[in-house]
């Protein structure tokens, strides 16, 4: 049987603010030389240590909010979120529980839209290290990384493909960088992708009826990884609903180099975290006006940058590409400004005529040299090549003895007499001769 | 004898160069080695209280001997919160409170007894064995800060830095026959206090008289940067709210038809206590107990025991959590047995179907309480009451009583849970057990002055206080 692949997805995403959630310490858990030296009494759960909020890590998780499209909530709080492991020094993570910052967003992506269901702040963990300490195997804790402000995006049941998954998280990743408020650093752990697969049967899709089950697969860090994760879960659970029997409802972790998913841990009922509001942080109130004072700081988002461009005359195709990196879109920007070709260097770097410089100044200078060698009379350049292979009639036996590595030489000697131009220009015409 | 000075008397002795702090810490640190033992008040004590007396005699607080309740965060002195979980916690920072305090001048002497993590109304809880009542040694110092209160009233110390929950300040206050002001919840930091109920815990002054507990509030309160619940309004001056008197104040007694009250010797000292102030020129009105609410009447207080007992344990079994025995501290194995039935109970009133009806339900009553003051304090500038039921209780009360502290901290809960202000001072007197009453004052929130202007009123015009006639 077919089944139709229903996919949420949560993502957390650590902010690179200066200093913690809750407390004052540094905020650079990668960075950090040794373990637990970026803590202090709130961090570490101590007895007496209060939580005081990070303004502007409060700020930021608004602005991815606004980002995505998410109404922002004027009346806000943190919540308790209990539960006991090592890494969780006070017995409780404070997050947000059914006042979150954001809600009600939008994400489009090439393969269709994906609603946000949320969009929440919370603090990062600790971290257990296993290793062997004097012949005993050991489990030793780094709190460097609790109370690292992490942003939570969840959501809706809205993806339909692997393809869909791996586009969605891109994108994600792309507009928190554009917002420049995290390293997004999925290797090292400050973008992190969970997903929460289910398989629907036709009868079902036709009721509108989800799934009466999920699995939800986590530390998922790359892209590859999400995008395989669900295609091996989606051909799993069919298997398995194949056989009229429903997947169980579970936890699985990503097996990287077979491939697959493993099951971890069973998650039948669902887990009691006795949430409460904190009492140690005060509710957050804001006014409309402060919002909208954050939203002014928005930069353009790529859809936006990207419709600015072809506003401009680029081909959408070419927006795309150079609209990927953040760094990028300040370049071309400026390209425009600084150059009435710019259209046209545009379709140089994305057809990689010329190198991508940090240097606008660089940029136009390679488009100038490249417009003038491609002026060469094809005449003239055979005419050229004729003589070069005349005079180096070594370098061509050679050539022709298999040694290809000698038209490199050629290539220079034509360039002796004709000046620096097009290296694959060139390069097509001599091969042509040569052969 | 130098250790019965009240800390007005002794700040005004230092100043004039009469006394020397050494010499006043060497008298209270020698009457705590003779009378400690039979007490048990102390549970640590400050190597350094000598030097630090003298180096701090030219500050406001001029090296006083302050006693500090053990769930204050105190460097180079075990804290303990007197549970064995923490019997060998030596803190790596410092409460915000005893940074002031210190900062202001003055000394920490040592580390007074409590209930085990402030759980109770008695010191009976404490896993380092129970404090015994200085007034009546047969009898209770009430608690959770009843090493504090009883300090107080031994005179091993100058005056005192406790917290209440809900009553901890005051019913040990009332039952030792000393002062204890709770100020408004937010005034003073808990940055470094064991955290108990978090939306409750207020750390206070308690002292030997109403002047005491106004000058040593000025020096430890304050908003915190370490505190999102410290309030940045400023601090009032109390010193100069104690000669307002209470000329043209409305004043409502409350309590008095509650059935546990009406008619008792206590009602009466608080009828009495109304006719003083009416003496001196407020009008004084008694307002009813209703169950719902009403304009002009008082909720129950029986209700904000359940409102208390849930959001208290609730908190409780939270806070507690970070008490794994990884990072610090003994292992959990070492909670004692009201502990764990608090963590238990609020751990109920915390999970899922169950949270809705206990949690959300209290929550939702509390906000009648503080509906129910803001109304009455429309109509009137304080509400007095008793501050307990009765006189302090007999040594082993507690036994069998899981609710003892809540009965006995009833006429506080409407308050506490509502973050208001309050004191308790001497009301009455026994002479027959030589125990004390105590006579609460409560005021809206950041009314402090009102509480201490009205105590001091009643303190001069009493013969209650047995530090006034020495």
């Amino acid at each position: 049987m077919s089944y139709t692949p229903v996919v949420g997805i949560e993502i957390h995403v650590e902010l690179k603010t200066k200093s913690k959630m809750f407390c004052g310490c540094v905020n650079d858990p990668f960075g950090a030389q040794k373990p637990n030296i970026y803590t202090c009494p709130v961090c570490l759960g101590m007895p007496g240590g209060l939580p005081v909020a990070n303004k502007t890590a409060i700020e930021w998780t608004i602005k991815v909010g606004q980002a995505l499209g998410c109404e922002i909530a004027l009346f806000s709080k943190f919540d308790r979120k209990h539960y006991f492991y090592p890494d969780l020094p006070k017995g409780y993570q404070i997050s947000q529980y059914d006042q979150p910052l954001c809600v009600n967003g939008l994400v489009k992506t090439e393969f269709g839209d994906v609603r946000i269901t949320r969009v929440h702040l919370e603090e990062d963990t600790g971290k257990l290290i296993h290793q062997d300490l004097n012949g005993q195997k050991v489990s030793l804790v780094d709190f460097n990384r609790s109370g690292v402000p992490l942003v939570e995006i969840v959501t809706e049941p809205d993806i339909k493909s692997p393809e869909m998954a791996k586009a969605y998280a891109k994108k994600i990743r792309q507009i928190i960088k554009y917002l420049d408020v995290s390293l997004a650093d999925m290797e090292k752990g400050s973008m992190r992708l969970e997903a929460n697969i289910s398989v629907q049967t036709e009868e079902e899709k036709q009721s509108e009826q989800l799934p009466a089950y999920k699995v939800e697969v986590k530390n998922l860090n790359s892209f590859r990884y999400i995008e395989r994760a669900i295609a091996y879960e989606v051909k799993r659970q069919g298997d398995v609903r194949d056989g009229n029997t429903l997947p169980t409802q579970e936890t699985r972790g990503w097996n990287e180099s077979k491939n697959q998913t493993f099951a971890q841990r069973s998650k039948e009922s669902a887990e009691d975290y006795r949430y409460f509001p904190d009492p140690d942080i005060p509710p957050l109130l804001f006014t409309q006006s402060y919002i909208d004072s954050i939203k002014d700081t928005l930069p353009l988002l790529p859809d936006q940058v990207i419709a600015t461009w072809v506003a401009k005359g680029m081909k959408e195709s070419e927006a795309q590409i150079l609209s990927e990196d953040r760094a990028n879109v300040l370049l071309v920007d400026e390209l425009f400004q600084k150059s009435s070709d710019a259209l046209k260097i545009v379709t140089q770097l994305v057809n990689k005529k010329i190198m991508l410089s940090s240097n606008v100044d660089d940029i136009i200078a390679q488009s100038k040299v490249l417009t003038q060698t491609n002026s060469v009379d094809e005449r003239e350049l055979e005419k050229v090549i004729d003589e070069v292979l005349t005079e180096n009639a070594k370098a061509v036996n050679d050539y022709k003895a298999g040694k290809t590595q000698v038209i490199g030489f050629l290539l220079g000697m034509v360039k002796r007499k004709l000046g620096n131009i097009d290296t694959v220009v060139l390069k097509e015409a001599l091969i042509k001769k040569l052969s | 004898m130098l250790r019965t000075l009240t800390l007005k008397s002794y700040l005004d002795k230092v100043k004039s160069k009469e006394i020397s702090p050494s010499d006043v810490v060497k008298e209270v640190a020698d009457a705590i080695e003779t009378i400690n033992p039979d007490l048990n008040i102390f549970l640590a004590r400050n190597p350094k209280a000598f030097e630090q007396s003298e180096e701090r005699a030219k500050l406001p607080l001029s090296g006083a001997p302050i006693a500090v309740k053990d769930n204050f965060l105190t460097v180079g002195m075990i804290t303990t919160a007197s549970s064995k979980v923490l019997e060998h916690f030596n803190p790596p920072y410092e409460s915000t409170v005893t940074k002031n305090l210190s900062t202001a001048g003055g000394v920490i002497i040592g580390k007074t007894n409590m209930d085990a993590w402030a759980h109770g109304s008695s010191t009976e809880t404490s896993d380092f064995g129970v404090t015994k009542n200085p007034r009546n040694p047969e009898y209770l110092p009430g608690g959770s800060s009843g090493g504090n209160a009883a300090a107080v009233a031994a005179d091993l110390c100058i005056a005192a830095i406790g917290s209440e929950t809900a009553g901890s300040i005051r019913q040990p206050s009332s039952w030792c026959g000393t002062v204890g002001l709770k100020p408004t919840y937010g005034r003073a930091s808990r940055a470094g206090v064991v955290a108990m109920g978090s939306s409750l815990d207020s750390p206070g002054p308690m002292g030997k008289t109403v002047e005491d507990c106004a000058i040593l509030f000025e020096h430890i309160v304050g908003h915190d940067p370490y505190d999102g619940t410290t309030s940045s309004q400023p601090v009032p001056k109390l010193t100069d709210a104690l000669t307002k008197g209470v000329k043209g104040m409305r004043i409502g007694i409350v309590y008095l038809d509650h059935k546990d009250l009406s008619g008792t010797r206590t009602a009466k000292a608080v009828e009495a206590a109304g006719k003083i102030f009416e003496q001196e020129g407020a009008s004084v009105d008694v307002i009813s107990l209703s169950t719902q609410l009403e304009k002009g009447k008082i909720l129950s207080p029986d209700a904000a025991i359940g409102v208390y007992t849930v959001v208290q344990r609730s908190e409780v079994s939270s806070n507690l959590a970070r008490y794994d025995g990884v990072r610090f501290g003994e292992d959990r194995s070492h909670f004692g047995a009201e502990a764990k039935r608090r963590m238990m109970l609020g751990t109920f009133t915390l999970s899922k179907g169950y949270a809705d009806k206990y949690y959300v339900k209290a929550l939702q009553v509390r906000s009648l309480y503080i509906q129910n003051f803001a109304e009455l304090f429309e109509m009137y500038d304080i509400l007095i009451s008793a501050s307990s039921p009765g006189f302090a209780q007999k040594l082993g009360a507690t036994a069998d009583n899981p609710m003892f502290g809540e009965l006995e901290d009833m006429l506080m809960e409407p308050s506490s849970i509502s973050g208001l202000p309050g004191i308790s001072l001497p009301m009455h007197y026994d002479a027959k057990t030589n125990l004390y009453l105590g006579l609460s004052i409560v005021a809206p929130q950041w009314h402090e002055e009102r509480v201490v202007a009205a105590a001091q009123v009643f303190e001069e015009n009493t013969k209650w206080n047995s530090w006034r006639n020495l």
